[in-house]
């Protein structure tokens, strides 16, 4: 049986259009992947297909031995899968604190009855919901924030609630899209730190879908390459940076400015 | 158990009711049948903002579950009320409560299973079908009600007669506590987080773990029940009712008050109920233009204050922490 997230020989068609073909790559229990590739090379449809929003026309997607093609996407997120948004999909008229609140529902001890009912039981976990999320949210230095509303942080606040609240549903995998979007230098820095912080801390592995090459160079320990939804290269940063195949689609040539 | 304050102000509430129902005779009746209209309104908005504030659906039938609940419990009365006095030992207020509280239980119960059948396939999608749906349900219910047998358990166009009186001050307020609690005990826990995350995004939501078909469908059952409970007071308010009664211009009224109190606001919602039923008695020789100020109301609502008059946070529901 594998462990982790296997993808075997994945294609999906949209009618003619090919947005992934023949692709197979796998992430493995507490590894740090990227995912790179020019622009509608394919990579959050990778996501889609991993986390049941689109279903493959061909091939299987596995996570820990488990064919994801067919569950509901709560229920993926549910065997231990979790992701962020490339376009910030925060719950906008909760509170931060709510947002992450909100991603705790499926472990409830404690449903509908027990609201109405509000036994000790009931409140217990509340409260211990209560400390889990401000403790969560303090790592990523939210906590003081809590109780404002998610839109009034700054754009990389709200991605790294987005995380946050991804963390809250307890994955085993977290699938990041483009966490650094509209980061600025010292905010992608500082990025850098909490992924690997957050892979080690939270023992989960972790896929990363990123254009800036210095944070994925940085932090990843292994890339896969997309181009027109095919697998061109998969290898060590390093290894990756020489490719001629990846720098004639994706980095450039010498003297050519880098993708930003 | 410990009681919370939650608790308290529900037994509260059903106190005073109970007290203010005993000192009924002193209220003049005009004014006491106000009063108990307004209760019955604020448990229909607070049942349906669950549905489109807090959840963010767009349902308009509810006068249809309305109507389920009022002709099952009417019928529950009529039919079987006198057989289940007799086994009961005979009246009392003990018994009678039993009789009607049974009555009303049974008739949301029917309206919820109304609610679910209608909800499970059409609250799979997303968007708008929810409103056709429940649009096309409400008239169903009442063109079925309308052409049944004038003899039969339903009446027929001209609807139930001599159903018992037995609503009450009690009933009407304790049951809209009830609703209040419920609604609002359960939007607020962690569970109801549920609810306005599928509104916000439920995309998101899906992605975060959370079964947004159940949680809709749990919103939506839950509201017929008290859409439900509330034609059951009705019907007993009223003592006749018909299908008439329960048409597409009552379901838009429901709506009107929660888009007045603003969606997904309890505490916004009750007070508009509370308004707007005021309102049409001060309306009354207006009555033939009351659906073209609704109308225009409805419009400025949505170009002026979308959020309703009372928006959701004003004064209750912050994220509290210890």
């Amino acid at each position: 049986m594998s462990t982790g997230l296997e993808l075997r020989d994945v294609t999906l068609r949209f009618g003619g259009l090919r947005a992934v073909g023949n692709l197979s790559f796998a992430v493995r229990p507490g590894e740090l992947v990227g995912l790179i590739g020019p622009n509608g090379a394919g990579k959050t449809t990778v996501f889609n297909l991993s986390t049941g929003v689109y279903r493959p026309t061909s091939g299987d997607v596995l996570f820990n031995g488990i064919s994801l093609p067919g569950h509901a996407p709560h229920q993926i997120t549910r065997l231990g899968l979790a992701r962020t948004f490339q376009n910030i999909r925060l719950f906008g008229s909760l509170s931060v604190f709510d947002n992450v609140r909100a991603a705790r529902l499926h472990h409830l001890q404690h449903g509908i009855i027990h609201a109405l009912l509000r036994g000790r039981a009931f409140r217990e976990e509340e409260t211990m919901i209560r400390t889990e999320v401000l403790d969560l949210l303090d790592i990523f230095g939210l906590a003081g924030r809590a109780d404002e509303p998610c839109l009034c942080l700054s754009y990389g606040d709200q991605r790294r609630l987005e995380i946050v609240r991804a963390l809250a549903t307890r994955p085993k995998l977290l699938l990041l899209d483009e966490p650094a979007a509209g980061m600025n230098p010292v905010e992608k820095e500082s990025l850098m730190g909490l992924i690997r912080l957050v892979r080690d801390r939270f023992d989960l592995s972790i896929l990363l879908v990123e254009h800036d090459m210095r944070l994925v160079m940085g932090v990843c320990e292994r890339i896969v390459v997309l181009e027109y939804g095919e697998k061109i290269a998969e290898g060590d940063p390093a290894a990756i940076r020489r490719d001629p195949r990846v720098i004639e689609a994706y980095l450039g040539t010498e003297g050519e400015p880098a993708h930003a | 158990m410990k009681p919370t304050g939650a608790h308290l102000a529900l037994f509260g509430a059903v106190l005073a009711s109970l007290l203010v129902s005993l000192g009924a005779s002193h209220i003049n009746d005009y004014y006491l049948d106000i009063l108990l209209n307004i209760g019955i309104n604020v448990i229909l908005a607070v049942s349906l903002n669950l549905v489109n504030g807090h959840t963010g659906q767009f349902s308009l039938g509810h006068a249809g579950f309305m109507a389920v609940g009022a002709y099952g419990s009417a019928i529950v009365t009529l039919q079987l009320g006198g057989p289940m006095l007799r086994v009961l030992g005979g009246g009392g207020w003990f018994a009678e409560g039993l009789v009607f509280l049974t009555a009303l239980t049974l008739g949301g119960l029917a309206a919820a299973a109304a609610g679910w059948l209608v909800g499970l396939p059409s609250l799979r999608l997303r968007g708008d079908y929810l409103a056709i749906v429940t649009l096309g349900f409400n008239e169903i219910i009442r063109v079925v009600l309308q052409n049944t047998s004038p003899d039969g358990a339903f009446g027929g166009a001209l609807g139930l007669k001599g159903i018992d009186s037995s609503t009450n001050f009690f009933w009407v307020f304790a049951l809209a506590a009830l609703c209040v609690y419920v609604v609002a005990g359960i939007v607020n826990s962690t569970y109801g987080r549920g609810f306005l995350a599928v509104r916000d995004d439920e995309i998101a939501a899906g992605s975060m773990g959370i079964n947004t078909v159940r949680y809709k469908v749990v919103a939506f059952v839950l509201g017929s029940f008290f859409a439900g409970l509330a034609g059951g007071l009705y019907a007993h308010l009223r003592t006749t009712i018909s299908p008439e009664g329960f048409n597409f211009l009552k379901s838009v009224d429901v709506v009107v008050m929660v888009i007045l109190g603003g969606m997904g606001s309890t505490l916004g919602v009750v007070i508009a109920a509370i308004v707007l039923t005021v309102l049409n008695e001060f309306l009354r020789d207006f009555e033939q233009y009351r659906m073209i100020v609704f109308a225009l109301l409805l419009v400025g609502m949505m170009i002026l204050r979308p959020q309703g008059l009372i928006p959701v946070g004003k004064f209750f529901g912050k994220a509290k922490r210890s």
